[in-house]
């Protein structure tokens, strides 16, 4: 039970729930829960600090439940949050939660760009919630009126924001992306030598965290559910590139990322690096692939 | 029902190299989690790990810095383990490829850290945690270890003997949080909890959200004490917006603290003559916030941490992560400007009593990591002191479980280790359970064989989540953020009688608060409102562990500090505090701490920095 959505298909459901937004705002947060007593506490509050914030954001949230009414149709509810100087797009969908709809769903753990949970669709681009400060999305100094969050594009939403995340992991772990050597140094207590050189030669592959933000980016990816993708290639550059593994690993690595929806399927869009939270040169590493798998078809020919 | 040899409970660094440890061993493993393994707080971690690796150190030297740093709390059998082990466990890691930064001669480069007679942590930039994390899921892929993730474990099934030390883990009991079926999980050999941290019971820390203690509190209630809950780490460095962690690394490379009147307190106010901004972590937390309060403070909030010295290259070469961390969540950059800290919650050095093989007083159940109490940091966990403790102890444990005999543990767990009972705690309210006896699986008639545990325990489990879910209530969250907000404004840094007992008092309505809760989400479908109000009734029980042990420490050590008793005490303090659940009826005593070592005797000393 699951939908998945393309980007269309998400822009499509925006506009036919612009109408319901309205009336999903004041139903959802509004006069039915405040009615119970005890949830009114969180609510009272919220409608506090809103009045009294200088500035308030309109957080407008995808919402898609399988086995809830009214929610198996995609729509969008909006909801209120009054604006703090830092205030992060996730800090705004934590404080929707806590104070108006604890149905609202969505991933998220470390809050500081390492556990990759929240990677996530603000305003029409792939983006890290924890990562992302409202006021940096507005056009001037200051937050916007409205941040638009949905789950993942190109992706099965299971729950509101959240997306199947099994794909990508399958992927990732296509690439046999685990350190390989026949080589140990024979000392106790010895390690493997490796040159500062080469360690910052693969530095910035080894800081993915997984959050498939570029896999949500990647039109390749999107249309051949089997491409490896750019998270996936940059782990086997990862290993590929590092010297400890030694020269025969190389080429067995080298063959994997040839494969049919390997390498070659990229077509250098430079999506993935525009959106990689880590900063992480994703193009330039799946080219260095291509161009190392070349030079070493053009040794064995 | 799913079954193995053996389960771990948690995919951190502990987790796994446990699940590792028990696979090389031949058990049939499986690790159980409620967040994918590569999503854990572990990759957090950014200072590094402490092994006695080079010519000049020694892990004697490495043990006796932790003995100091534990203000001599900690136990000699557990510190020398780790420090013996290190070495070993550190070079495994560089074998399965872990990029640890690099010396020009290719070797694993290592630096100062607070607390450490000579540079030994071992690091790989300002992000060791996340290679650590990363390098060891490597290993579980390459071994086909089962992983079954975003699955919570919310119950132990445990027999139900009268005393904790005869009953029996057979298991655990989970909620699918994908499809919100409630699963069995039989182990055959041992259960091992490695769930990490429980700094959400404070409103600012370092912890991750999914930090909520859910191990401590379940084996508490299952009858495994819990040990040293007082001794909560504040680390002195943390943006003072979100509580995100600035490594130690940046005064182990030289950043120096400011306070407003631009004075370089650390010296200037005399906290640390010979060690200044390197004195450990409980030191300079103080230190910073006598500076803020005696008003010397940035907006009475936080004081500088300054890195602009030490250079561009040095910085972008060993401390990379901490630009980013530093531009991202405060909007600072430390090339140009010094950056604003101050001390957050940020480490728990109490936690299930285990001795040096994992094991709890209950059979085949294990602890490793943070949510274990071991104890090597007694009551100050030394920096790159906590990375070494999840590959040492997870593995141990992972091992010990799967069968590998590593001889007999010299700590001794239980209430039968008892060497004195607390009978003279003056709380304001009653703590523990509001009924007794308490519904846990524990107290249900006489359930003792393997399959019954476990039934029952997925029965009592599916009751609980129909019950939470059925009907109207309260908003865990209202809870939650009242428990946070009473832990951080009470049993903080500086700890006062009263403000203790104000802190019972509000854990006590909390716990009444608790009973109202309600699930708002009727879906089965990923429902976190479920998980959360589970998580927020082990936030109470862990709030209210750390505060009665707390009240009864009435001395200061370490990270604990009591306004009344502010100094220490060994005639009659060295020993940890224990806390037995006891069917919702906590009950505080002591057992010794043991400080004599395989060949020394570690004798308590001034701890001067």
């Amino acid at each position: 039970m699951s939908t998945n959505l393309t980007e269309q298909e998400q822009k499509e459901a925006q506009q036919s729930t612009e109408e319901a937004v309205e009336r999903t705002q004041t139903e959802a947060v509004g006069a039915a829960r405040a009615a119970q007593p005890s949830y009114g506490y969180m609510k009272e509050k919220a409608e506090t600090e809103t009045r009294d914030a200088e500035l308030t954001v309109s957080i407008k949230v995808f919402r898609y439940d399988p086995e809830v009414e009214g929610k198996k149709e995609p729509r969008f509810d909006s909801f209120g949050v009054p604006f703090q100087k830092g205030m992060s797009v996730l800090d705004a969908l934590m404080y929707a939660r806590d104070h108006y709809d604890p149905s609202l769903t969505f991933r998220h753990s470390c809050r500081q760009a390492v556990c990759g949970s929240d990677a996530l669709f603000v305003n029409g681009r792939q983006r890290l919630g924890c990562k992302t400060q409202l006021a940096d999305l507005g056009e001037q100094d200051g937050p916007p009126e409205t941040v638009t969050i949905e789950p993942l594009p190109h992706s099965d939403v299971v729950k509101d924001l959240v997306v199947d995340m099994e794909h990508f992991y399958d992927q990732m772990e296509a690439v046999e992306p685990y350190f390989q050597t026949s080589e140990y140094p024979t000392g106790e207590l010895e390690e493997q030598r490796h040159s500062r050189e080469n360690r910052e030669k693969i530095k910035m592959s080894t800081r993915c965290i997984w959050c498939s933000a570029c896999m949500s980016s990647c039109n390749i990816a999107a249309g051949n559910n089997e491409y490896l993708g750019p998270a996936a290639i940059n782990k086997a550059y990862r290993f590929a590139m590092d010297e400890r593994e030694g020269e025969d690993m190389k080429q067995r690595r080298l063959e994997i990322i040839e494969q049919e929806h390997g390498v070659w399927r990229c077509q250098t869009q430079f999506s993935c690096t525009e959106v990689c939270p880590k900063d992480i040169p994703l193009t330039e590493h799946i080219q260095e692939l291509k161009r190392e798998a070349v030079k070493s078809n053009l040794k064995f020919w | 029902m799913h079954e193995h040899d053996v389960i771990v409970v948690g995919a951190g660094g502990a987790g796994l190299r446990a699940a590792i440890a028990a696979q090389e061993e031949g058990a049939d493993v499986a690790l159980v989690s409620k967040l994918h393994p590569v999503r854990s707080h572990t990759g957090a971690a950014e200072g590094g790990i402490n092994a006695a690796l080079r010519d000049g150190d020694d892990w004697t030297d490495h043990a006796y810095d932790t003995m100091k740093g534990s203000d001599y709390l900690g136990d000699a059998p557990a510190i020398e383990t780790l420090c013996t082990t290190s070495p070993k466990e550190v070079i495994q890691l560089e074998h399965w490829g872990m990029p640890f930064s690099r010396e020009d001669d290719g070797r694993v480069s290592q630096r100062p850290f607070g607390g450490l007679s000579f540079p030994r942590t071992t690091y790989a930039g300002a992000e060791t945690g996340h290679h650590l994390l990363h390098t060891m899921y490597e290993q579980v892929v390459k071994r086909g270890i089962q992983v079954y993730d975003e699955f919570y474990v919310s119950q132990l099934a445990v027999t139900d003997h009268d005393e904790p030390e005869d009953r029996v883990c057979h298991g655990v009991v989970a909620y699918d949080i994908k499809s919100g079926e409630v699963v069995g999980f039989r182990a055959r050999n041992g259960v091992i909890l490695a769930t990490g941290g429980d700094g959400q019971v404070y409103d600012h820390t370092t912890n991750a959200v999914a930090n909520t203690g859910d191990g401590p509190a379940m084996a508490y209630r299952a009858g495994a004490p819990v040990e040293d809950m007082e001794f909560v780490q504040f680390h002195p460095t943390t943006l003072p917006s979100t509580g995100v962690l600035i490594s130690e690394g940046v005064r182990g490379e030289g950043g120096i603290l400011y306070n407003a009147e631009g004075e370089r307190f650390m010296f200037e106010g005399g906290y640390a003559n010979n060690d200044g901004e390197l004195a450990s972590r409980d030191v300079v937390s103080r230190a910073e916030l006598t500076e803020i309060n005696d008003g010397r403070g940035i907006e009475d909030e936080y004081v500088y941490l300054d890195m602009r010295h030490l250079g561009e290259e040095r910085i972008v070469d060993r401390l990379e992560n901490i630009l980013h961390l530093a531009e991202d969540f405060e909007g600072v950059n430390p090339l140009e400007e010094p950056m604003p800290v101050k001390p957050g919650q940020h480490y728990h050095m109490g936690g299930i009593e285990t001795n040096e093989n994992g094991e709890t007083c209950i059979g085949g159940l294990y602890a490793a990591g943070e949510c274990a109490c071991v104890s090597v940091h007694g009551s100050n966990r030394l920096g790159g002191n906590a990375l070494p403790e999840l590959i040492v102890f997870g593995a141990r444990a992972g091992y010990h479980a799967a069968g590998r005999d590593l001889g007999e543990a010299r700590i001794q767990t239980g209430p039968s280790a008892m060497s004195e009972l607390e009978d003279g705690l003056d709380t304001p309210v009653s703590p523990g359970a509001l009924d007794t006896p308490d519904s846990d699986v524990a107290a249900d008639g006489a359930m003792v064989a393997p399959d019954g545990v476990l039934n029952s325990a997925v029965e009592t489990e599916r009751a609980r989540m129909n019950l939470l879910m059925d009907g109207e209530g309260r908003n865990h969250a209202e809870v939650r953020q009242k428990l946070q907000r009473a832990m951080t404004r009470h049993v903080n840094v500086f700890r006062r009688e009263e403000n203790l007992k104000e802190a019972l008092e509000i854990i006590r309505e909390c716990r009444e608060e608790y009973q109202d809760v309600a699930v708002r989400d009727p879906s089965r479908t990923y429902n976190t409102d479920l998980l959360h109000t589970i998580e927020t009734r082990n936030l109470i029980d862990i709030a209210e562990g750390i505060t009665l042990s707390a009240l009864a420490r009435d001395e200061f050590r370490g990270a604990h500090w009591r306004e009344q008793h502010q100094s220490r005490r060994d005639e009659s303090w060295l020993k940890h505090t224990m806390i037995a659940w006891n069917e919702g009826r906590p009950e505080v005593y002591y057992k010794p701490v043991i400080l004599q070592g395989e060949e020394k005797s570690y004798e308590p000393k001034v701890r001067s920095y």
